[in-house]
């Protein structure tokens, strides 16, 4: 084993050095994980899904243009005035608008929910790295510094885990002025809605790699590259830090789903993404009124679903496949 | 695109169509139905008594979705389905009709013989109490109870639901607290009882509507030596032919024959049923569902179904049979804000009367049926003194997005212009709303901004603060009014008077200071000749459009249910609702 005990990321990277009959070259821990991966068939599925939806958010206005209508276009000619309700069968469902249209004013569901993975994305992916750059800050002076300092932050940690994040969203998403910071309208409500959902995360990615920390703090390579005289710079970001990233990436992707779900919450309860933005939990807020009705909670509830469930089971893969004694 | 440009001009004729249909099932039922007779039909109890019987006994059951709004405590209840209700089991000094139609638009003496009898030319109104009234113990009813319970209302910190007309129009003492803080003090000045059958009330200022501010629950009686204050409310004395059985608290009303109550002395009722009851708490879907099952008889909010039943009722006859569409004295409308650039230019204010499309306002509150009519002007067209005028041409197919261009050119805002539009966030048909505006005025390079807000401090803190629509360019605010009774006074009183602005905030009026419309509301509230009084109402209505400082969105409507096996229903068009105190059960 070398001094650094690395790990590197191959994901994505064909390697070369796999073969069933194997040559006796050394693998790299990232390789003989990616190796483990490739045989988590579930594991793999959901990977393939979130690439699928990666590439659907990205190329939304592509998709929209080819298979829809402008997300915010209204076809009160789909609707029935008495009822509101669409007057086509399922929800309206035509060659026209696949997914059928909405209760009301008759907006595209397709286009929405295409448009929609965006907002929820960005904005889990976004809160997300903010969880973890804060998270991995804190965790790691936590762990390695130890004393007092670990104690403070470990109690904080706590103090956030505890605070009712919900109705302090709520609250504050009600109170924020129109424009701030030099933002305005739905740029702001983006920022707040990351803010919201990254910063009271930090401290599940915050607890685990304070953990990691205190225990690498320990290892053997560690006292060997303190007894050469290395740094404690050094040693964080060329022995503690390499190895923490592991663990990171596993609960990145598992908070990601956790982060949609609190999205679509948000936006369900009306302190989401201004309207007319289409996002999957103000879609199903509306479908509720029309419960009677499935279609329409069909589709974003699906949509969520999927996302949550792709996230979860790659994330889980990923876990067994990093570290497969926590299987 | 030309497909489906084609096709969203056919849908325009549907929509018309319909619309058109549906107003002539109005009219048709209007006068057709009024035997009765028990084969169902919609809007059956609009208009006419729906199945008419003289049958008693039985139980009426009625089901609310969350807890009863108010209060059933007669000195503190402002809901209309309240004191729809309240008049089972208190009586007021003057009451309306109680009659299908337009008959409900006319004010009986209740406890009073007769009207108000006015003097000092509409200063003081002295009322007379009939013979023989007792309460449900069998003590007699003084008009000196009648006193103790309009002065009991004033207290607003023991009853904070009620409305303000005595409080604020009843020549009060300067220091009066009302009888639980000031209970020695003289209030002559104000309320006057000469004897066991009299009361006269002096106002500050002549006001000729008196007889409405009578015909609120604040005048019905209330024993001085049972009165408990805040806990009354848990076994009011009935005056009326109903009394309460059990009262608990979120759960279950229920009411039961006031053997004291003495049908001579009330001309105005005919109670059916031995007992009513009222479940509280119900989820709202539930209701609904409840009703078309035969579970329930009525909805008692009165506000018509939910979204997700009215496919269940429209798409099925039979139940559709079972149906009504009464309007109510409520116009949900947008004020456009004068004192927000661009909007200070009447022409810009015109461009967006033209660019919206109506049909989009009536979507978003539900279509023409559980939503309402299309309105052309401010006043509902069930108070007296509506006119029928269109100035901006609301009935014509689609926006007139080439007049809106001429009016931004006119302007001086050819390519349009930015601005925002406030809401309530709780509200959905709001946001629908102006979700709407959004869309139409695109057309003609109006953007606007959603600006969702709380709707607790809605009127107190934002749209209501005139600064504050400046400062947060707010041209647009979505909101509605409903009259406390179906007079112009009570609808306009509090909306189009510019006094009543006030720089921190807390206004109804949102965008109308027309000195012309001031003094025109002053004349109309001094005027004791109705038929004039009634013009005035019109005149108003008419400036507050040609000023257009509010887009008008809809007369409301709801579209509700009666349950199976009731008898002698109509829709009392004082509440627009069914008249609680008039249905039997079969």
């Amino acid at each position: 084993m070398s001094v650094t005990a690395p790990l590197e990321l191959p994901i994505g990277e064909e390697s070369h050095v796999l073969g069933e009959t194997g040559a006796v070259e050394g693998r790299s821990l990232g390789q003989i994980a990616w190796r483990r991966l490739k045989r988590d068939k579930v594991a793999i599925a959901g990977l393939v899904v979130l690439i699928l939806l990666l590439l659907v958010a990205i190329f939304a206005p592509w998709i929209v243009k080819a298979f829809g209508h402008p997300p915010d276009m209204y076809f009160r000619d789909q609707i029935d005035p008495n009822t509101q309700v669409p007057t086509g069968t399922f929800g309206g469902i035509s060659w026209d608008h696949l997914m059928g249209v909405e209760p009301q004013n008759g907006r595209d569901l397709f286009s929405r929910i295409v448009y929609g993975s965006r907002v929820s994305l960005l904005i889990a992916f976004l809160a997300t790295l903010l969880s973890v750059v804060i998270g991995v800050t804190m965790g790691v002076i936590a762990g390695f510094v130890g004393g007092w300092v670990d104690g403070v932050i470990s109690r904080l940690m706590d103090i956030f885990l505890a605070f009712p994040l919900l109705v302090f969203a709520l609250a504050l998403v009600g109170v924020i002025p129109d424009s701030a910071f030099g933002l305005s309208g739905n740029n702001l409500r983006i920022l707040i809605l990351v803010f919201v959902i990254g910063f009271f995360n930090w401290p599940y990615i915050g607890r685990i790699v304070r953990g990691q920390t205190l225990t690498l703090r320990e290892r053997e390579f560690v006292d060997a590259a303190r007894s050469l005289g290395a740094r404690r710079s050094y040693i964080l970001a060329r022995e503690i830090l390499p190895n923490l990233v592991a663990p990171i990436l596993v609960y990145s992707t598992l908070l990601i789903p956790t982060n949609i779900l609190f999205e679509a919450a948000l936006s369900f309860l009306g302190v989401g993404v201004l309207p007319p933005t289409a996002s999957w939990g103000e879609m199903l807020s509306r479908a509720v009124d029309y419960y009677s009705l499935p279609y329409f909670m069909l589709w974003p509830g699906l949509a969520i679903f999927v996302t949550v469930l792709a996230f979860n089971l790659f994330g889980d893969g990923l876990r067994d496949a990093i570290d497969p004694r926590s299987r | 695109m030309r497909r489906k440009h084609l096709r969203s001009l056919g849908a325009i004729a549907v929509v018309a169509a319909l619309t058109l249909s549906a107003c002539g099932d109005d009219g048709g039922n209007g006068g057709g139905n009024g035997g009765g007779g028990a084969t169902p039909e919609f809007n059956g109890a609009v208009g006419a008594v729906f199945n008419a019987s003289d049958k008693t006994g039985g139980t009426l059951k009625m089901g609310k979705s969350g807890d009863w709004g108010d209060s059933v405590d007669p000195g503190d209840t402002y809901y209309g389905y309240s004191w729809n209700l309240l008049r089972g089991y208190g009586r007021a000094l003057t009451m309306f009709k109680v009659a299908p139609g337009k008959e409900s638009e006319e004010l009986v003496g209740d406890l009073a013989e007769d009207l108000g009898t006015p003097s000092e030319g509409g200063k003081t109104w002295t009322y007379t109490l009939r013979e023989g009234l007792v309460y449900e113990d069998g003590t007699a009813i003084t008009s000196a109870d009648v006193a103790y319970a309009v002065t009991r209302a004033f207290d607003r910190e023991v009853f904070p639901n009620g409305p303000e007309y005595f409080n604020g129009y009843l020549d009060y003492p300067a220091d009066y607290k009302g009888p639980y803080k000031t209970p020695e003090m003289d209030i002559s000045s104000a309320i006057e009882t000469p004897d066991e059958r009299t009361i006269v009330f002096h106002l500050k200022a002549a006001y000729a509507g008196f007889d409405y501010f009578a015909m609120t629950p604040q005048t019905v009686p209330v024993p001085k030596d049972k009165d408990t204050g805040t806990k009354y409310k848990e076994h009011v004395i009935s005056s009326g032919p109903y009394m309460w059985e059990s009262w608990e608290a979120g759960k279950k009303y229920v009411l039961v024959r006031n053997p004291e109550w003495d049908p001579a002395t009330d001309p105005n009722r005919n109670p059916l049923v031995d007992r009513i009851e009222i479940e509280l708490n119900l989820n709202a879907e539930d209701v609904d569902n409840r009703i078309l099952d035969g579970d329930l008889h009525v909805d008692v909010a009165g506000t018509g179904v939910q979204p997700a039943t009215l496919p269940t009722v429209l798409n099925d006859e039979e139940i559709k049979a079972k149906a009504d569409n009464p309007g109510s004295a409520r116009t949900w409308y947008t004020s456009i804000i004068p004192t927000v650039k661009p909007l200070d230019n009447i022409d810009c204010r015109k461009a967006v009367m033209l660019a919206m499309d109506r049909s989009l306002y009536q979507a978003a509150y539900g279509g023409p049926l559980a939503g309402g009519d299309i309105a052309t002007s401010m006043l509902p067209p069930t108070i007296p003194g509506h006119i029928d005028f269109d100035p901006y041409d609301s009935a014509a197919e689609g926006p007139d997005v080439e007049g809106a261009k001429a009016a931004l050119a006119d302007c001086g805002q050819p390519d349009g212009f930015d601005t925002n539009i406030a809401y309530r966030t709780e509200r959905p048909k709001e946001q629908a709303t102006a979700e709407g505006f959004q869309q139409a005025l695109k057309a003609v390079g109006i953007n606007l901004t959603l600006k969702p807000l709380a709707e607790g401090t809605y009127f107190s803190d934002t749209v209501g603060k005139p600064s504050y629509l400046v400062e947060n360019n707010i041209g647009l605010a979505t909101n509605g009014w409903s009259a406390d009774w179906n007079d112009g006074f009570g609808f306009f009183s509090q909306i189009v008077d510019s006094r009543v602005i006030r720089p921190t905030g807390g206004s109804s009026n949102l965008s109308v200071r027309v000195p012309e419309i001031d003094a025109l509301l002053d004349t109309a509230i001094g005027e004791l000749d109705t038929a004039t009084r009634e013009g005035y109402w019109g005149e108003i209505d008419e400036l507050v459009m040609a000023e257009a400082v509010v887009y008008p969105g809809i007369y409301s409507k709801a579209l509700t249910l009666r349950g199976d096996g009731i008898t002698n229903v109509f829709v009392n068009e004082a509440f627009g609702q069914y008249d609680y105190i008039s249905m039997g059960v079969e």
